[in-house]
C-alpha cells in the first residue's frame, strides 16, 4: 500500500520515507473504530433493506387479511407464515418493517438534506461575512431556537394535513438550528486562517475562498450534524406519527406501527416493542456512525 | 533605476473602532498612524517593532486587504485604491509567518501554487502545470512533493511552497510578514538565503516584516523602527546599526540576546510593558518609556526630522527643539 505513494521511478535507495497522505491516515483511523464501524454496518443493512424491500418483504405491506389478526411472532409461538406476526388487520408486520425502512430513511436523509442547505447557507454567510449578515443570522437562529419543534411541526402539519411530503418539508424547514451554530462557528475558526488571507492576496473571488478554501475544512463537522440531525429527523418523524399528525395509514411507518399498537399494548406488547427496538437499532447506528466520524475527521486539521 | 518608487506609502493612517462593552461608545485604535514610506525597486525594507505595533496591519493594508482610513497607497506611482484587485495580486503577493496555517491543508501542494495562476486564468492545464514545477524547482524543492499534502511535509519545506505559490505569477513586491520566526534556526537560514537569492534572479523588492534584529541585519538595505503605528526612524542599516538614533531604536539594539551565557539578560531600560494603543501616551507616544525623555516630550508629539542620515522622529534629534530649550 505505501509503495504506491512513492515515486517509483527513483532509485529505491534515494526515496525518502514520505508520511501517509491525509486519505491514507484517515482511513488508517476509520478501521480502528469499532463504534464508527458498527453504526456504518448496520445503516448499510437498512439502507439495504429499505432499497431492495419489494424483494425482501415475504408479504404485501398493504394486503390486509381480517382472518388471521394479531397472529403472534414466530418467538411467542407464532408460524413462520408470518415470521413477525401480523397486526389488528391482518397486515403482515415484518413486510410493514421493512418498507417502514424506507419511510425512515427518506424522512431523516430527505430532511437533513433540506435544512442542512439551509443551515450551512446561512451559517457560512454568517461566519465569513460576519458584521451585519452574521447579527441577522444569529437573530434568525435565536428565533429559530425559541420555537418547540414538535409544536411548530403539529401546528403546521394540523393545518396542511398530513402526509409524507409535508413532514418531510416540515421537519427540513426546522431542523437547520444546529447546522447553522456549527457551520458559523467553523467558518469563523477556519477564515482567520492565513491560506484564507493568501487566496484574497492572490485575488480569489469570494465564492473561490468559500467553496475550495474554507468548505473543505469545515465538511468534517458537516457530516457529524448531518447524521445527527437524520437521526433527530427520523425520531420527529416517529413522534408526529405517533400523535396522528405524521404519515398516515395505512403507509407502513414505524412510528405509526407503534402509535396503532398502543391500544392492544397490554396484552401484545410485541407490536409496540418490535418497531420501537428498530427505531431503537436504525438512530443508534446513526449516532454511532456520526460520532465515530467526529472521532475520526477531527485530528485532520491538527498538522 | 528609475525615480517613481515601486511602493510608496503617504501618510497613510488605520484606525479600527473597538467597541467596549455591550453599550460602550466604539474607540477609535489607530493601528498605523500617518506612515509615509518609499521601496525604490531592488530594495529591501526591513520593518522592526514590537508585537502590536502595527507591523501586519501595515502589510493588510499594501496588499489591498484593508483600506487606510485615510493616505494613499502608490504602486508605480498609481493609487492602490484604483486600481482592481487582480491587477494588485499580480505585482504585490504576501509570504506569511506561520507555513503550518497558510497552506490548505486539505489541498495537494501543486494545487496551491497553482492557485493564482487559476485564479487569473493564466494558460492551460498543461503549460500550469509546466510553471508549478519550474517554481518548485526555483524553490528548491523537488517535483515529488506535487503531489503532497502539507501535512506530510515539514516547515521549512512548506515555507518553500508559501514562497513558490508567491512567486508563481512572478510578482514585483513581496511582502515577508515575519517569514522565519515559526521555523527551526538550522532552516531560518536556509529560507533567508532563498529569500536573498529570488530578489537577485528576480529583481524582488521586498518589504520585510520582522522583530529579529539580525535577519532584519542580514537582508535589509534599509530599516524602518515602529513604535504604536508610527515610523519613529527610517535609515540604512549600516547606520542604524552602527549609530541608533532614536532612543527606541537604541533600546531595541541592546535587547538583542548574545549567545554568551556568562552574560545577564540585556538592559533596555524600557521598564514599563507597551502602552496601549486605544489610550495612547501624550505627546511623544514613546515619553513613558524613554530613558532621555523631558518635560517636552510629554506634551509635545517630535516632528520627523529627515536629514542626510535619515528620518527620526525625536526632540532629541530636532535642532529646532534643541535651540529652544538650550
Amino acid at each position: 500500500m505505501t509503495m504506491t505513494n512513492l515515486d517509483q521511478t527513483v532509485d529505491p535507495l534515494l526515496q525518502e520515507i514520505v508520511g501517509p497522505t491525509p486519505g491514507q491516515r484517515l482511513r488508517g483511523r476509520v478501521f480502528g473504530h469499532m463504534g464508527l464501524l458498527i453504526g456504518v454496518g448496520v445503516l448499510g443493512v437498512l439502507l439495504f433493506i429499505a432499497i431492495f424491500a419489494p424483494l425482501l418483504a415475504p408479504h404485501d405491506p398493504y394486503a390486509q387479511a381480517l382472518m388471521s389478526r394479531m397472529k403472534p411472532p414466530v418467538f411467542l409461538g407464532g408460524t413462520w407464515e408470518h415470521p413477525l406476526g401480523t397486526d389488528h388487520l391482518g397486515r403482515d408486520y415484518l413486510s410493514r418493517l421493512i418498507y417502514g425502512a424506507r419511510v425512515s430513511l427518506m424522512i431523516g436523509v430527505i430532511a437533513a438534506t433540506i435544512s442542512g442547505v439551509i443551515g450551512t447557507a446561512m451559517g457560512v454567510a454568517a461566519g465569513y461575512f460576519g458584521g451585519r449578515v452574521d447579527t441577522v443570522v444569529t437573530f434568525l437562529i435565536n428565533v429559530r431556537l425559541a420555537m418547540p419543534v414538535v409544536l411548530v411541526a403539529l401546528a403546521v402539519v394540523a393545518v396542511m394535513g398530513g402526509s409524507l411530503q409535508v413532514v418531510i418539508v416540515v421537519l427540513g424547514l426546522l431542523l437547520w438550528d444546529r447546522f447553522a451554530v456549527v457551520m458559523r462557528a467553523s467558518t469563523l475558526q477556519v477564515r482567520r486562517r492565513d491560506y484564507v488571507t493568501a487566496a484574497r492576496a492572490i485575488g480569489a473571488s469570494t465564492p473561490r475562498i468559500i467553496w475550495s478554501e474554507i468548505m473543505p475544512n469545515i465538511a468534517n463537522n458537516l457530516i457529524v450534524v448531518v447524521t445527527l440531525e437524520m437521526a433527530h429527523a427520523i425520531l420527529l418523524e416517529a413522534v408526529l406519527s405517533f400523535l396522528g399528525l405524521g404519515v398516515q395509514p395505512p403507509t407502513p411507518s414505524w412510528g405509526l406501527m407503534v402509535s396503532e399498537g398502543k391500544n392492544m399494548m397490554l396484552f401484545e406488547p410485541w407490536l409496540v416493542m418490535i418497531p420501537g427496538a428498530v427505531l431503537f437499532v436504525l438512530v443508534l447506528a446513526i449516532n454511532l456512525m456520526g460520532d465515530g466520524l467526529r472521532d475520526v475527521t477531527a485530528p485532520e486539521d491538527r498538522s | 533605476m528609475t525615480d517613481t518608487p515601486v511602493l510608496e506609502l503617504r501618510n497613510v493612517t488605520k484606525t479600527y473602532k473597538i467597541k467596549q462593552g455591550l453599550f460602550g461608545t466604539p474607540k477609535p485604535l489607530t493601528a498605523v498612524n500617518d506612515v509615509t514610506l518609499k521601496l525604490n525597486k531592488g530594495d529591501v525594507l526591513g520593518l522592526v517593532g514590537e508585537s502590536g505595533c502595527g507591523k501586519s496591519t501595515l502589510a493588510k493594508v499594501l496588499l489591498g486587504l484593508e483600506a487606510p482610513t485615510s493616505g494613499e497607497v502608490l504602486v508605480d506611482g498609481k493609487a492602490l485604491g484604483g486600481q482592481d484587485r487582480l491587477a494588485l495580486a499580480r505585482r504585490i503577493q504576501p509570504i506569511f509567518q506561520d507555513p503550518y496555517s497558510s497552506l490548505n491543508p486539505r489541498k495537494r501542494i501543486q494545487d496551491i501554487i497553482a492557485l493564482p495562476l487559476r485564479v487569473h486564468g493564466v494558460g492551460n492545464e498543461a503549460s500550469r502545470e509546466k510553471a508549478v514545477r519550474e517554481i518548485l524547482d526555483v524553490v528548491g524543492l523537488p517535483a515529488r512533493v506535487l503531489t503532497n499534502y502539507p501535512s506530510q511535509m515539514s516547515g521549512g519545506q512548506r515555507q518553500r511552497v508559501a514562497i513558490a505559490r508567491a512567486l508563481v505569477m512572478k510578482p514585483e513586491i513581496v511582502i515577508c510578514d515575519e517569514p522565519t520566526s515559526a521555523l527551526d534556526v538550522s532552516v531560518q537560514s536556509q529560507i533567508l538565503n532563498l529569500l536573498g537569492d529570488l530578489r537577485r534572479e528576480f529583481g524582488l523588492t521586498y518589504l520585510f516584516i520582522s522583530h529579529n534584529l539580525a535577519v532584519v541585519e542580514h537582508l535589509a538595505t534599509e530599516v524602518a523602527v515602529m513604535y504604536l503605528g508610527r515610523i519613529v526612524e527610517k535609515t540604512t542599516v549600516a547606520n542604524l546599526f552602527d549609530a541608533p538614533r532614536h532612543p527606541y531604536s537604541q533600546a531595541l539594539l541592546k535587547s538583542v540576546l548574545t549567545p554568551d551565557p556568562s552574560m545577564d539578560v540585556p538592559e533596555t531600560h524600557l521598564g514599563m510593558a507597551y502602552p496601549n494603543p486605544i489610550d495612547p501616551p501624550s505627546g511623544c507616544y514613546f515619553h513613558p518609556r524613554c530613558p532621555a525623555a523631558t518635560k517636552l516630550c510629554e506634551t509635545r508629539a517630535p516632528r520627523a526630522v529627515q536629514d542626510a542620515k535619515g528620518l527620526v522622529e525625536c526632540h532629541l534629534h530636532d535642532e529646532d527643539v534643541a535651540m529652544t530649550t538650550a
